[in-house]
């Protein structure tokens, strides 16, 4: 009689060799800040694109006593946000959450949450596309070359031109930065409103790019400084006269909501988590 | 720039450049045929074989020879884009010219490129990025110079291409539209943009029609006399050779045959190629 075969995995889906290597990467990242430490990213349960370079920094990283919170542009409630709950669920024994203010570990898509990272707190991102020089330069020992001769005059120009055609820089997400005087990094597609918030943080910052196999990292106080020219100023998003219609709150990140049928438009937080702790807090005064 | 007139500011020492692996029966370059630059045995090629040579403030020196005699590929090992073999070049504002450039760290020789010198192409496609600006490429200079001021940046460039004549408004235009004379004078304003003591001018002229051509070279006369560039003016054209240069230099097949004032040379030429060159001018 044959016996019921029953697939297990490992702890953290990830074999003890992957997790060893993908920390080991991950050192060296938090080592050189800004720099981007090839890795062998694994097949991962999800499709490339969706996450699985954050996905697997995460599972490198879980144990039973942490708390994990997964947001997906802000969101906690998001298809994708879910799923990897579930996945991270289902092989470890963290608690997940939807308060970042509990959580250890924060794996993020595009935002960065409203209420500032502790140290003891790291937070993931799930990265497209790790080289910010991709935009002047396609070939991939090239842009080895520029970053290791700190050869940034590409980029740079790149941003001269929009100013020339537009008057002032183009690029809404993903703006290019330098992290400590030395590389300039992707800080992954969030909003400009969120860079500022990786200059000398509390937390630790890791990046994650599963398809493009690479680990970058911000560690807790580095310079993190968004190219700009010394006359045209790096600027943030505003969000002047528009409030939360949720949470009522204006000192937060929107987004517009627009209603078809009435064809009004309507703006609440990005940030879910944060959104309904406000929402109880107004309503138990 | 304080700086010893009687001193040489580039000063090149037995440059060398060698495409292939080089035998035992080509180690040493007097072994190779006469009159041939390829190792029968390996097919290597001496494209510049022990080249020396000194550039003074403000002067410029002509290489002049036929195609394939390695008068690009000097200047290209000079701008660091073809690695030397062997042999070295000082700079005298460089490190008060102890260094030897070929062997300075890629960081250094960037550096090089970007404060100390200027170089101009025969393709402009080579030196100038044709989707961008011509503004624009002139600010890839000034930035990787540390420039980061958009209104310097922009009073700069407009500085630079009345010198050259062209228009300021086109200035945002990309040098795509612009036809062959002009993309040459936009170059010249991108190598000269952080004011490189020493410019150098691969064949500028070829290709280009005669009244072009004439603006073209007076152009490069006036940035002599008003801001005493050193230049080195490469060129198959003993007529570009003998209304720029002071001195020349001839080049066959990798070696240099003769070199002296340039009237000299032309007046009375000593090596028979030499002396094949200038009679066969017009």
């Amino acid at each position: 009689m044959q016996a019921h075969l029953k697939q297990t995995y490992n702890y953290a889906f990830l074999d003890e060799g992957s997790k060893k290597e993908i920390r080991r990467t991950t050192l060296k990242a938090v080592a050189i800040p800004g720099y981007q430490v090839p890795f062998a990213s694994r097949e991962m349960p999800i499709g490339r694109g969706w996450g699985t370079g954050g996905l697997q920094l995460t599972l490198s990283l879980i144990g039973d006593q942490d708390c994990l919170k997964v947001i997906d542009q802000g969101n906690d409630d998001s298809v994708n946000a879910v799923s990897i709950k579930k996945l991270v669920q289902s092989c470890t024994e963290a608690e997940v959450t939807t308060d970042s203010e509990r959580a250890t570990l924060i794996q993020t898509r595009h935002r960065i949450p409203e209420v500032p990272i502790r140290a003891d707190q790291i937070l993931i991102f799930q990265v497209p596309l790790p080289e910010p020089l991709r935009m002047v330069e396609a070939k991939e020992r090239k842009t080895k070359q520029l970053h290791a001769e700190m050869d940034y005059s590409g980029i740079w120009l790149r941003l001269y031109e929009d100013i020339v055609k537009w008057g002032k820089i183009s690029i809404g997400a993903d703006y290019p930065a330098l992290a400590h005087k030395r590389y300039i990094f992707a800080p992954s597609p969030i909003p400009r409103y969120d860079l500022p918030k990786l200059n000398r943080a509390d937390g630790l910052f890791l990046f994650g790019a599963g398809r493009e196999k690479k680990i970058y990292a911000i560690p807790p106080y580095t310079d993190v400084e968004p190219l700009a020219f010394d006359d045209y100023p790096f600027e943030v998003e505003h969000f002047d006269g528009c409030t939360c219609r949720l949470c009522g709150s204006n000192d937060t990140f929107l987004d517009e909501i627009f209603d078809e049928t009435t064809g009004q438009k309507f703006y609440q937080c990005s940030d879910t988590g944060n959104c309904q702790k406000r929402q109880e807090k107004r309503h138990t005064p | 720039m304080i700086h010893d007139e009687s001193r040489p500011l580039l000063s090149v020492r037995h440059l060398t450049k060698r495409f292939g692996k080089g035998c035992v029966a080509c180690s040493h370059p007097e072994q190779l045929p006469e009159g041939n630059n390829h190792c029968p045995h390996c097919g290597t090629v001496w494209a510049v074989n022990d080249i020396s040579f000194d550039l003074y403030e403000g002067e410029i020196l002509g290489i002049v020879g036929e195609s394939g005699s390695g008068k690009s590929s000097l200047v290209q090992c000079l701008y660091f884009d073809n690695t030397v073999t062997d042999g070295s070049a000082t700079i005298a504002t460089y490190q008060d010219g102890t260094a030897n450039i070929f062997r300075e760290s890629s960081q250094q020789k960037r550096y090089i490129r970007n404060h100390l010198m200027g170089m101009v192409y025969q393709n402009p496609w080579i030196g100038l990025r044709m989707q961008f600006s011509s503004g624009g490429n002139i600010a890839e200079k000034l930035i990787a110079a540390g420039t980061f001021n958009v209104h310097e940046i922009r009073a700069r460039a407009k500085e630079l291409l009345n010198h050259v004549e062209i228009p300021v408004t086109r200035m945002d235009e990309a040098p795509l539209h612009f036809s062959g004379g002009m993309q040459q004078r936009v170059q010249i304003s991108k190598a000269l943009a952080n004011h490189p003591p020493i410019l150098l001018l691969d064949e500028v002229t070829t290709g280009l029609d005669l009244s072009v051509q004439a603006r073209v070279l007076d152009l490069i006369r006036r940035i002599q006399r008003e801001s005493r560039t050193a230049m080195i003016v490469v060129s198959h054209d003993l007529g570009v050779i003998r209304m720029l240069c002071d001195r020349t230099m001839v080049m066959k097949e990798g070696r240099c045959i003769e070199a002296g004032l340039t009237d000299q040379i032309l007046e009375d030429p000593h090596h028979a190629y030499t002396q094949l060159l200038v009679h066969s001018l017009l």
